[in-house]
């Protein structure tokens, strides 16, 4: 890996194998899609490019990983989950494997990962966010999680939001000089 | 909850996960649903009005910015808000929660590469005066994909 011995900002560009296309793409889209029979052609003609590149490309964004999916994105605080807890467990990493996979299944779980230990202040390993109507019903899905993870699982913690500071999304920066 | 109708409950449903990625995605909707496609338009416009659905249209990885973790500070709640305002400037960051724990603010720092992402980290570790607690994912068992919505259980009050 090559370190810039420029101090200011590396170029961003490199980011994800994307090029100026897709990146032009990424910004003209990373608010949603224009609500037209023809989306694609109406990203399309501002960036000089026709619909079915912008739809090629996106395609292949979505097969690459880049884009994880291209769908209708519920507000779910605005569907009724107003509660969610971010929870913590300490799992034993002989298990974790199974039980992450299993835990993900679980009604109510929008995000499941493994992330590291920092001993002794932070010993847990497994994140599971849950969102429920009401802390209660967090509350009980905690409490079954945390029967399914039985005794491999020494401690948990539920961690509350108790306020968004910032929420933007993932976001490219507009970069000077773009692609014509 | 916002009031939904069937049309709006079977749109989400079918299509949280993914639009077809045709030609005329819409239209390809619609034909699903049994509608026109300027009323699955005109129900998508509404949603998107109502704030029901955030956007329609693509969910970046975290890939995309190269290089990302989630972190998390412990400082004193008096300084929090202060703490707070010093993170959500630093570059990179773009979540940011106050949560109920020792550690009681957690962000996502974003980078182009892990060098400078420790840069970053670093500096900001430096304005805070506080050690940053890096968790970056090692492995996701399930990543927002949605999840099935179950309408009549939240209609109970």
């Amino acid at each position: 890996m090559s370190v810039s011995t420029c101090p200011s900002e590396p170029a961003e560009a490199a980011e994800g194998g994307l090029d100026a296309i897709d990146r032009a793409i990424v910004l003209a889209t990373q608010s949603g899609l224009p609500l037209v029979p023809d989306p694609w052609g109406a990203v399309a003609r501002p960036l000089g490019l026709t619909g079915e590149v912008v739809r090629a490309r996106m395609q292949r964004m979505q097969e690459s990983g880049v884009i994880r999916r291209i769908a209708a994105v519920p507000n779910h605080y605005r569907l009724g989950y107003v509660a969610n807890g971010m929870t913590v467990w300490d799992v034993d990493d002989a298990h974790i494997q199974r039980l992450g996979r299993e835990v993900a299944t679980i009604p109510g779980v929008s995000h499941c990962y493994r992330r590291p230990r920092h001993l002794p202040e932070w010993p847990y390993n497994l994140f599971v966010m849950l969102h429920g109507k009401s802390q209660a019903e967090v509350e009980r899905q905690a409490e079954a999680l945390r029967e399914r993870l039985g005794e491999a699982c020494r401690d948990h913690r539920i961690l509350y939001s108790s306020r968004i500071l910032k929420k933007t999304g993932l976001r490219l920066a507009r970069q000077p000089g773009p692609p014509r | 909850m916002a009031a939904l109708d069937e049309l709006d409950r079977r749109l989400i449903d079918a299509f949280q996960r993914g639009l077809p990625l045709d030609s005329r995605p819409f239209a390809a909707m619609a034909e699903r649903l049994g509608v026109s496609e300027a009323a699955v338009i005109e129900r998508l416009r509404e949603l998107q009005q109502s704030q029901v659905l955030s956007r329609v249209g693509p969910v970046f990885d975290h890939a995309l910015a190269g290089a990302s973790l989630l972190a998390a500070v412990a400082v004193p709640e008096a300084e929090r808000d202060a703490a707070a305002a010093v993170i959500n400037r630093s570059p990179g960051v773009n979540h940011n929660y106050a949560r109920e724990h020792d550690f009681n603010l957690w962000f996502v720092m974003t980078a182009a590469d892990e060098v400078q992402l420790e840069s970053r980290l670093e500096a900001l570790e430096e304005e805070l005066g506080v050690p940053v607690l890096r968790l970056p994912m090692l492995e996701g068992f399930h990543i927002d994909l949605g999840f099935p919505i179950p309408w009549a259980e939240l209609e109970t009050p």
